[in-house]
């Protein structure tokens, strides 16, 4: 019987011809990630324990995201804190403000996700880094702090569930949509400890950057990871940013699956979901009149330049609706300054939309955006829980970065089809 | 172990409910403690005693990775935490942490606020002395046992490194 990528990169990692599902394994980790909000107690922990040298300084990656630029006295410790201690560990790969990025977005446009290989770090949408073939997956700070100073980490060999999307996209409706509506049918919990993988005629149509938007939301379904097995596109993506080497592995066709889900995505509407899970998906015609106080696009989940663009194109020589304000997070700062070049950024700010530098922000209710009681946000996220971007009492509703456009011009959730 | 239980009738409860990410600036577990489940449950703090258990329905603790959420729930004084089910990364944290996450199905039904609960982790039951009732949970796992027993994974592994 065959293997799943996923157990083929988990058993290549373990040091075995093979992995199934349920054992126990201590895998080899190629990339630790490490940002701000997580990184900082597990350097604490480290040095409480007296273990404070970090085994594989070159596979460790750091980036401050969360609340960059520093928000306030106590980020502004956290991020020097993180600063000294890649400098006393050698750690070189540090992304400094003025190269920034969010860092699920950052990741893999800077050439550090490769097919097969094995990505940590303590954020839970890690998971977008299968949609280059790797298997990545969120952990918390104990997790980060033993995979830094061991190289490797335990993991129970997740089962899998296979999703096989065919069929087209019709206009204005976007991977976003597609991910919306997995989760709509499955449930938040619907891959609880398990993999997703994807796959099927939807998938091979997708660019990379519309891949990550799906495997980014994986874990708003319970799962482990979500994981894409490779082809062209991921062998130029990855080409193009990095020269080190990497293995190509991929599902066998006859892999175990704890599940087959079949989607064809051909009548699929923009999806919207509503407060307070991102389960709570309707189809954008059954919405009704949701006023909304703030259209925010950005995030690791559609921030990317593909995103702005299609946003643009839609607000191209429009307004912003009166009592609406629009917040544009550019991902990264190469996502920025190509932003820039092509004028999308000017675009958003003759609509009256205001563009931030590159942070994680308002989407965790950070800052630069946060929500007052009452207040309604339509986003281009992956999560609207109670109180996620600010206010307890504050509601956010889920969408594409196409119909964030669309409502920020209307004013209410709108749906974005008419306008292109 | 023995302990008050404080119910939350309800699946997803979400790390942002848990500990809200406005106060993911702070990371020690006194600190974090005062604004445990504030979102949801403003009272919390001052219903707590050490030692306490929270019990809940399925998917606790889904959403972010941050272990922010063990820290404040653990600095309250909650000492174990009984639901139906786990999101996977909360999950890790606990054991991770040597903090208590015991899996027992529709624990959420059978239990109320105030009953008092043992919990027999060598005979994987939960007493309720409050209702005389007892339920089975699934034992921990080997692996995750050693780790909660040597207080931590960083213990677990400490003779490994150093
Ligand atoms: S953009 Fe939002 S979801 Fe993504 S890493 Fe940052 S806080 Fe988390």
């Amino acid at each position: 019987m065959g293997s799943t990528i996923t157990e083929k990169i988990l058993a290549a990692h373990s040091g075995r011809d093979s992995v199934k599902p349920g054992e126990l394994i201590n895998a080899e980790i190629d990339v630790i990630m490490c940002h701000d909000v997580t990184t900082t107690p597990a350097i604490d922990m480290l040095a409480e324990k007296g273990l404070s040298k970090v085994a594989y300084p070159e596979r460790v990656v750091v980036m401050p995201d969360h609340f960059v630029p520093n928000k306030d006295i106590q980020s502004a410790e956290m991020v020097a804190k993180i600063r000294r201690w890649a400098k006393e560990q050698g750690i070189e790969q540090f992304y400094e403000l003025g190269r920034h990025g969010v860092c699920h977005a950052l990741l893999p446009e800077q050439g550090h996700v490769r097919p097969g290989t094995t990505i940590i770090c303590g954020d839970s949408h890690t998971s977008t880094h299968g949609a280059l073939g790797a298997f990545s997956t969120g952990v918390g700070s104990t997790d980060l702090a033993a995979t830094l100073v061991t190289g490797e980490l335990w993991f129970k060999v997740p089962e899998t569930i296979l999703f096989r999307l065919t069929g087209k996209l019709g206009k204005g409706v976007y991977s976003k949509d597609v991910i919306l509506e997995i989760i709509r049918r499955i449930g938040v919990d619907g891959a609880l400890y398990k993999t997703m993988e994807f796959t099927g005629e939807l998938i091979d149509d997708l660019s990379v950057e519309a891949r990550m938007t799906i495997c980014n939301m994986a874990i708003e379904a319970g799962g482990k990871s979500g994981i894409i097995n490779p082809d062209q596109k991921t062998i130029d993506y990855v080409k193009a940013r990095t020269d080190e080497p990497f293995e190509l592995l991929y599902s066998d066709p006859d892999a175990e699956y704890s599940q087959i889900i079949d989607i064809d995505v051909s009548e699929l509407e923009p999806i919207v979901a509503f407060p307070h899970l991102p389960s709570n998906g309707k189809p954008v015609s059954q919405v009704g009149e949701i006023l909304i106080d703030q259209a925010y696009l950005g995030s690791c989940t559609n921030g990317r330049i593909e995103d702005l663009r299609v946003a643009a194109e839609i607000m191209k020589n429009k307004k912003v609706a009166k009592n609406t304000r629009m917040i544009v997070v550019p991902a990264t700062t190469d996502i920025w300054k190509q932003a820039n070049k092509e004028g999308l950024l000017d675009i958003f700010m003759d609509a009256g939309a205001t563009v931030s530098s590159p942070t994680c922000g308002a989407c965790l209710g950070g800052h630069m955006g946060i929500l007052a009681a009452g207040e309604r946000c339509i986003s281009s996220t992956n999560r609207n829980f109670v109180g996620r971007m600010g206010s307890p009492k504050s509601e956010v509703y889920l969408g594409s970065p196409a119909t964030v456009a669309a409502s920020a011009i209307e004013g209410k959730i709108a749906d974005p089809r008419k306008y292109l | 172990m023995t302990g008050k239980a404080h119910c939350y009738k309800r699946d997803h409860i979400n790390t942002d409910e848990i500990i809200p990410a406005r106060y993911l600036n702070m990371d020690k577990e006194s600190d974090l403690a005062k604004h445990a489940m504030e979102d949801i449950d403003a009272d919390f703090l001052n219903k707590v005693k050490d030692g306490d258990i929270i019990v809940a329905g399925e998917d606790f603790g889904c959403g972010s990775s941050r272990e922010h959420a063990v820290w404040a729930l653990r600095g309250a004084g909650i000492r174990a935490v009984v639901a139906d089910t786990f999101a996977r990364i909360f999950y890790r944290n606990c054991i991770n942490n040597g903090f208590l996450a015991i899996e027992c199905k529709h624990i959420n039904d059978k239990v109320d606020s105030g009953d008092e609960l043992t919990i027999d982790i060598e005979n994987g039951i939960i007493i309720n002395s409050s209702k005389n009732e007892q339920y089975k949970f699934l034992a921990i796992p080997g692996f995750a046992r050693e780790i909660i027993d040597a207080g931590g994974l960083l213990n677990h592994i400490a003779g490994k490194v150093k």
